[in-house]
């Protein structure tokens, strides 16, 4: 591999989250095409390895074949987290979908109230105040955060389906505020 | 009417109102977008009665929209020349746009499940409920800390409450005495030499007292002045 290839996997080796482009650009600015270094370590890690380079949560990562998931847990060397509620992810699709979005629309989609359920998922940093709504009270509005991302193993929120991949394709009343 | 043998349902498995009645559209394998609201919602009302549901605010708003829907179609109101609202829509769209964030949770679950079998580095171990470490200290630290918090105890603050009654009827007394000798007085000379806070309200009191009693008329000849004391009542006096 080029010496740039090197740097940038020895960054990730010792990174414990996704690092993205600009950050693993930061390391050496001067030296070459960091995207074809990126593909220079992901193809060297394709096979003969236990783990593989991914990206993800708009960033690269470091991260252990799917194979090796059991054996790994069964060792304790490594847990995977709780999974979440099916009312967390209630919240958590209507929010990727609409953010920014408020409470009142959140309770209103769900048909129950979801204050709790919310101050959970800030809690585990999966969303984030993002700005405030205007009218009453201006409300403040809810989106997700990268940890989001990361833990659904997407790239970005493109990687999300579309609405009208759906089987229940919906046409939304106001037009869509399509996250960039 | 009576929930069928397929409605063996528990609490825990609905996340709210609109999924129930989406478990019971499925369950009748009716159309969606042309509910028979009559049935469906006898069948909610049924449910969050077997369930105790009936206590949830959100269960019972569904259930008074469902009546009120209900009531809407048997009087349709018309929209245009041979166009009529439906008193359903609104719901259909709920239940529509519900039934969409449910695929999307499955969707969800399954991506964060593919996920969760990739292990990143640098995983720590959620640390174990260790009990505390005893704890090493020796004599001189431990009065340095009681010292410590004894020092941020506040000085209580006291006072020594003296009973002060004042003594209306002396100064009443005093005040007949020099009125019986002078037609007016001075407010200095009511009060007396050397008149204590006690004296002046005791004094004050009594003039008040006495001035209801129209035994003697209060005045102020200038804003701010010294007051003066006239035997008797104002007519009398003037």
């Amino acid at each position: 591999m080029e010496p740039l290839a090197k740097l940038l996997e020895a960054a990730l080796f010792a990174a414990s989250r996704p690092l993205t482009l600009e950050e693993l650009a930061s390391l050496a600015p001067s030296e070459g095409d960091v995207r074809a270094a990126l593909d220079d370590i992901r193809q060297n890690y394709q096979e003969d390895h236990g783990v593989e380079l991914v990206e993800i949560a708009e960033g690269w990562q470091f991260l252990t074949r799917r194979e090796y998931a059991e054996t790994i847990e069964r060792a304790q060397f490594a847990l995977r987290p709780r999974r979440l509620s099916p009312a967390a992810l209630e919240t958590l699709a209507i929010i990727a979908y609409r953010q920014p979005v408020g409470r009142l629309e959140v309770d209103e989609i769900r048909g129950v109230d979801s204050g709790a359920v919310m101050d959970k998922l800030v809690e585990r940093g999966l969303i984030e105040v993002v700005t405030r709504g205007e009218g009453l009270g201006r409300p403040l509005l809810y989106g997700t955060t990268p940890p989001f991302l990361e833990i659904l193993g997407l790239k970005n929120l493109e990687d999300l389906p579309r609405l009208d991949e759906l089987s229940v394709a919906l046409r939304r009343p106001t037009p869509v505020d399509e996250p960039e | 009417m009576q929930t069928g043998p397929g409605f063996v349902v528990e609490l825990e498995k609905f996340s709210g109102p609109l999924d129930l009645l989406l478990h019971l559209i499925k369950e009748d394998e009716v159309d969606i977008t042309d509910l028979p609201i009559a049935k469906i919602a006898d069948q909610f009302l049924s449910v969050i009665n077997d369930l105790g549901l009936n206590q949830a605010a959100d269960y019972l708003e569904m259930a008074a929209r469902l009546l009120r829907i209900k009531a809407q179609m048997l009087l349709p109101r018309r929209l245009g020349d041979d166009e009529w609202e439906d008193p359903r829509a609104e719901l259909v769209r709920r239940l529509l746009e519900y039934q969409q964030i449910r695929e999307l949770v499955d969707w969800l679950g399954h991506a964060a499940d593919v996920r969760a079998e990739r292990f990143g580095r640098g995983y720590e171990a959620p640390p174990p409920d260790a009990p505390p470490a005893p704890l090493q200290i020796d004599l001189n630290d431990l009065l340095a800390a009681a010292e410590r918090v004894i020092a941020l105890i506040p000085e209580p603050m006291l006072h020594r409450v003296v009973p002060r009654p004042l003594d209306v009827e002396g100064a009443t007394a005093r005040i007949h005495a020099l009125l019986a000798e002078h037609e007016t007085l001075g407010w200095k000379e009511a009060i007396g030499p050397q008149a204590t806070l006690v004296d002046v309200l005791s004094t004050f009191i009594a003039l008040l007292e006495l001035a209801k009693r129209s035994v003697l008329t209060l005045s102020q000849p200038e804003p701010f002045g010294p007051m003066v004391i006239t035997r008797g009542t104002p007519r009398e006096a003037a």
